[in-house]
């Protein structure tokens, strides 16, 4: 029951309601908990709520970093 | 765009476990716990123990939040459902978990209860807006990802004047059972860090779990959910142990922040205040470790209405769940372990959702291999 997933907001409904998406799939989230967030933002979704924006400038550090750390390849 | 395939790569992930061998000193041994039933789920799923050298064990904590809800508060909510004109909903999980005498709200559903199925407590709210002449009950259950949730719904359902709805709140906070474990007991867990969970963290920050850096002199890195984030956070591990440093890293760095989410924290203050303690399946009694409604809410607050008391002590029964949700005893120590128990069939709490340890390791024993070649 804990599972959440990385959706994107792609627009927004009455009532602090938004349409999210991921691979296709469209789902109603409610964004009450992330007031700052915008059209484009990646959002963490669980039990239907977004609960905390994904920085995406953040995701391709942290992949430069593991390509760092990893022992180099066969190649 | 964010890349959420490249946290997959496993040509990447084959690399990192070489360095995490390569790093890992060959004169000691290394245990970290996860806390966090999603970890516990993503590391069988990807078999990332599998990867690991030797001496270095992944330990799986109390961190599943079907799991370490009491039988009491289980048999609670079966009464509540079994009362007239009571409509109950909680996520499927919730309803599969084992009360006394292995009954649970679905052996009670099909015991003509009005036991049902949601995906959200939003969904819990319109369902009581759409049967007004029934009391809809939300069994609530869940760490600090699900609770700002429910908190944004009691508000909701308060504002909007909606008198049928309550909720049977059974929240639970990360550090006290973080705490818990690691503990004064002679029997705890020898531990070398701390796989802190990135969801929960999104929420209250990173600084929440500073306590264990601190004084508890335990290295934590507060790790992503997918294969490369696990890989990356446990190489950050063993750098920190075999450096003697212990501090809070942040490896899920695009969602975590040191302070967490404002607005959900402050959602949860106005609706939840602590209980001076609450029960929790093998950790016993936690001081000031559960969550409550406010005074304010108590109309939709599902104990007042019902009158629920506090639940009876745990009975004893062979299931071991009490030791594993400790870190003292694996899932195949357990003699029911995939033949009086099953996720077909539970018997203990640690079978009954895929983040249980018990659940996790017995559904990806088998299948786990061909999950990784899908992702080659
Ligand atoms: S296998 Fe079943 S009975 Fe044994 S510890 Fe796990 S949940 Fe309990």
């Amino acid at each position: 029951m804990c599972l959440a997933l990385p959706m994107r907001v792609i627009e927004f409904l009455p009532g602090e309601m938004a349409v999210a998406e991921r691979d296709g799939i469209r789902k109603e989230i409610s964004v009450t908990l992330v007031p700052e967030v915008a059209i484009g933002d990646y959002v963490i979704v669980h039990v239907g709520f977004a609960l905390a924006k994904l920085d995406p400038a953040e995701a391709r550090r942290t992949l430069a970093l593991i390509a760092e750390m990893a022992a180099p390849g066969p190649r | 765009m964010i890349a959420f395939d490249a946290f997959r790569d496993g040509e990447t992930a084959r690399r990192l476990a070489a360095a995490i061998a390569a790093e890992a000193q060959p004169g000691r041994s290394y245990a970290f716990m996860e806390f966090c039933g999603g970890h516990t789920h993503a590391i069988c799923r990807y078999a990332i123990a599998e990867m690991l050298p030797a001496n270095l064990r992944m330990v799986h904590g109390p961190g599943c939040p079907v799991c370490v809800l009491p039988v009491g508060r289980v048999d609670a909510a079966i009464a509540i459902a079994e009362r007239t004109g009571v409509t109950l909903c909680s996520f499927g999980d919730v309803l599969r978990i084992p009360g006394s005498h292995r009954r649970s709200l679905l052996s009670a559903k099909a015991a003509g209860a009005d036991v049902r199925v949601v995906y959200s407590p939003l969904d819990a709210l319109a369902l009581a807006q759409a049967l007004p002449d029934r009391q809809v009950v939300f069994f609530a259950v869940g760490f600090e990802t699900t609770t700002p949730p429910t908190a944004a719904v009691l508000a909701r359902a308060r504002h909007l004047g909606i008198g049928n709805f309550s909720v049977f709140c059974n929240h639970v906070l990360t550090p006290p059972a973080i705490a818990a474990v690691l503990g004064e007991a002679a029997d705890r867990p020898v531990l070398d860090g701390i796989l802190g969970p990135a969801h929960v963290a999104a929420v209250t920050g990173a600084d929440a779990f500073a306590g264990f850096a601190r004084d508890a002199r335990m290295p934590v890195v507060i790790a992503g959910f997918e294969p490369l984030d696990l890989l990356q956070a446990i190489l950050m591990l063993v750098r920190q142990a075999n450096s003697g440093a212990a501090r809070v890293e942040i490896q899920f760095s695009r969602g975590v922040t040191a302070a967490g989410n404002r607005a959900a924290q402050a959602l949860t203050a106005e609706v939840f205040e602590p209980r001076a303690h609450f029960a929790w399946r093998g950790l016993g009694q936690l001081a000031e470790s559960g969550l409550r409604p406010r005074p304010g809410f108590a109309a939709w607050n599902a104990e007042t209405r019902f009158e629920i008391g506090d639940p009876p002590p745990e009975p004893r029964t062979a299931c071991r769940c009490a030791e594993i949700l400790r870190g003292l005893a694996q899932p195949a120590d357990c003699p029911l372990f995939g033949s009086a128990c099953t996720p077909e069939s539970p018997h203990g709490a640690c079978m009954v959702s895929s983040e249980g340890a018990c659940a996790a390791e017995w559904s990806y024993g088998r299948g786990r291999r061909r999950i990784w070649k899908e992702l080659r």
